[in-house]
């Protein structure tokens, strides 16, 4: 096999706030292998959508990336000018966005931005049209010829959805961007879009950067799960063995928390008592130190540097 | 715009269920008909001088009289109402167009062009219009194409500052974001993306911005400050009967008859097409989503 089509080492990304520096991604690893698809999985403000919004290069005016770099097919993302970057959006690195009701234009017809997403290709509008209808078809949007004329306030949030699933994959991206696609949907539709997701990513081989905090989801979907935590990655690794034999003392509250998990009926959700730390003023250890019932000395003053193995944990507990 | 099939054959279905609308359209059509078939229409020419039939009162020679040099008024408003309707509407077009640049600039742009457009515009604005048309006239000259100027520069920043609004409402919305995602650069998302959603208020206060035009025309005619004698004009109709009150009523009627009309016509209409495309109204009848 050959490398990952997307490889990101060591990326900080900071944001300037009145309070100081607030460090929301730090020495983020991930790699991307071609046609797999990787869940990322964490509570909010973790840092998930900062990492996507660094990925397309499209991060707040105030934040600044402080160091690593994103390896696209070899290339670094990081230091492409904009119209490079720009060239690479919605072609190469596509994305889907979480709420179907905000991510379509309300004041034009589907078939607008159907036909506006492959402004790159120098067909006519009759065969743009043609295969925003087959892009259609292949998401399971009933009589699509017909939906192009139809506005998105006439389509329910799941057809809403894919259709915007299916302009990201208009352009037969190598990789798709999914930041929570399915958390706006009720559970039935959800399972609905996720098997359409795992059929389109084996028709096209793309590879499929899945972002979710419904465990269920990831599992039912994702190849390999990288979990964050307050900006870092404590666990990564193949989706059954992180599943099955979680290593750091986070994933395994996670799981835990996950109410398809609980066996027994309770009257109380588990949580994970605690707060995310400051990302302002970091502690100088683990940043899940506070909240983990397994902490020794070491998790207090010393920072975990996750192992270079497929299944990694930042934790001293597992690494020493 | 929107192209979306029958458009505009549901836009004028509801306007046909408001009275108002509907009567504000005809009178539109009605003053667009007679401005454009003014010299069919007319049954004199406007400018042909009668000094024996000085200051009639509506006769069948002349159905709304004549004026102080025996014009006949009725050919002198028809062809004023030409006049009127063609400083509107470029005076309204061009400094549209220009506000609508300006506004997108200035709403999408970086921070510090923003700044320094709001600042030129609300410096335009501070301005009041009378004083600055009285400058630009002593500057110039009055001439048609100088009322022409008056308007566009003051109304350029009324419309910039609506379209910066508009722009900075739907700027930070997710589908431009994902527009953005997709790789479409910022010339594209703003025709294709922005302008949609901006071009009906924008149209509709266009409409609305047609009585305010037509009337300061009319405003600095009056004053002498407009299109130069004998052009025939509603302000300058106005102003020729001003100085004959006490002989005749007739032109000062006649005059401001049709600006009365123009102003209620645009009025009624705009206000019934706000009404159908106000968001918050809209989707009454649809499905919501």
């Amino acid at each position: 096999m050959t490398g990952p089509v997307l490889d990101i080492r060591d990326l900080s990304v900071n944001y300037r706030t009145e309070q100081g520096m607030l460090r929301a991604l730090r020495n983020v690893n991930l790699q991307v292998q071609p046609g797999r698809i990787v869940g990322i999985v964490g509570e909010s403000g973790c840092g998930k959508s900062t990492l996507i919004s660094a990925i397309i290069r499209l991060l707040a005016p105030n934040a600044e990336i402080a160091g690593g770099s994103i390896l696209w097919k070899g290339s670094d993302l990081l230091t492409l000018d904009a119209k490079a970057m720009r060239a690479l959006r919605g072609k190469e690195i596509s994305m889907v966005f979480q709420d179907p009701m905000s991510s379509l234009n309300p004041v034009l017809t589907i078939g607008r931005p159907s036909t506006d997403v492959q402004h790159r290709d120098s067909r006519s509008r009759q065969e743009k049209r043609a295969r925003a209808i087959r892009m259609l078809e292949r998401v399971d949007i009933p009589n699509p010829k017909e939906q192009l004329d139809r506005y998105p306030h006439h389509l329910s949030g799941g057809m809403r959805q894919r259709v915007a699933i299916a302009m990201a994959l208009m352009t037969e991206p190598g990789l798709l961007i999914a930041d929570e696609p399915t958390t706006a949907l009720d559970a039935t539709l959800e399972i609905q879009i996720i098997h359409r997701l795992q059929k389109l990513q084996r028709d096209f081989d793309c590879s499929i950067l899945f972002i979710s905090h419904h465990l269920g989801v990831i599992a039912e979907l994702c190849e390999e799960v990288v979990v964050m935590y307050a900006g870092e990655v404590v666990e990564s690794g193949p989706m059954r063995d992180v599943f099955s034999t979680p290593q750091h003392p986070y994933t395994r509250k996670l799981l835990e928390c996950d109410p398809a998990r609980i066996a027994e009926v309770s009257r109380h959700l588990p949580v994970i008592s605690g707060q995310l730390p400051d990302l302002v003023d970091l502690p100088a250890g683990c940043v899940f130190c506070e909240r983990c019932n397994q902490a020794i000395e070491k998790c207090r003053t010393e920072r975990p540097i996750a192992g270079n193995g497929s299944h990694n944990a930042a934790c001293h507990l597992v690494n020493s | 715009m929107n192209s979306a099939p029958g458009f505009f054959s549901e836009t004028f279905g509801k306007l046909r269920s408001d009275p108002l609308g509907i009567c504000g359209l005809v009178i539109v059509v009605m003053v667009l008909l007679s401005a454009i078939f003014a010299s069919y229409l007319s049954p004199y020419d406007p400018l042909e001088v009668d000094v024996y039939d000085r200051l009639a009162s509506p006769s069948w020679q002349h159905w709304l009289g004549t004026d102080q040099l025996g014009r006949d008024i009725l050919s002198r408003v028809l062809h004023g109402g030409r006049i009127a309707l063609k400083v509107s509407l470029v005076a309204i077009s061009i400094s549209l167009a220009a506000g609508l640049v300006l506004g997108m600039v200035a709403g999408f742009g970086p921070r510090w062009l923003d700044r320094i457009l709001v600042v030129c515009f609300d410096t335009m604005r501070s301005f009041p219009t009378i004083m600055f048309a009285l400058a630009i006239v002593v500057l110039t000259g009055p001439s048609l194409n100088t009322v022409i100027g008056i308007i566009i520069i003051t109304s350029i920043p009324t419309y910039a500052r609506i379209v910066r609004t508009q722009t900075q409402a739907v700027r930070d919305r997710d589908y431009i974001l994902a527009e953005r995602a997709m790789g479409a650069s910022t010339a594209r998302i703003l025709r294709h993306h922005v302008l949609p959603n901006i071009a009906a208020p924008l149209l509709i206060l266009a409409s609305m911005d047609v009585p305010a035009v037509v009337g300061m025309e009319a405003g600095l005619s009056f004053l002498g400050l407009g299109v130069n004698p004998p052009t025939p004009s509603w302000g300058a109709i106005l102003n020729d009967g001003y100085s004959y009150l006490r002989n005749s009523p007739w032109p000062i009627i006649a005059g401001g008859i049709p600006l009365i009309l123009v102003t209620l016509g645009f009025t009624f209409l705009g206000e019934s097409l706000r009404d159908i495309f106000d968001p918050k109204l809209r989707g009454k009848g649809g499905d919501s989503g």
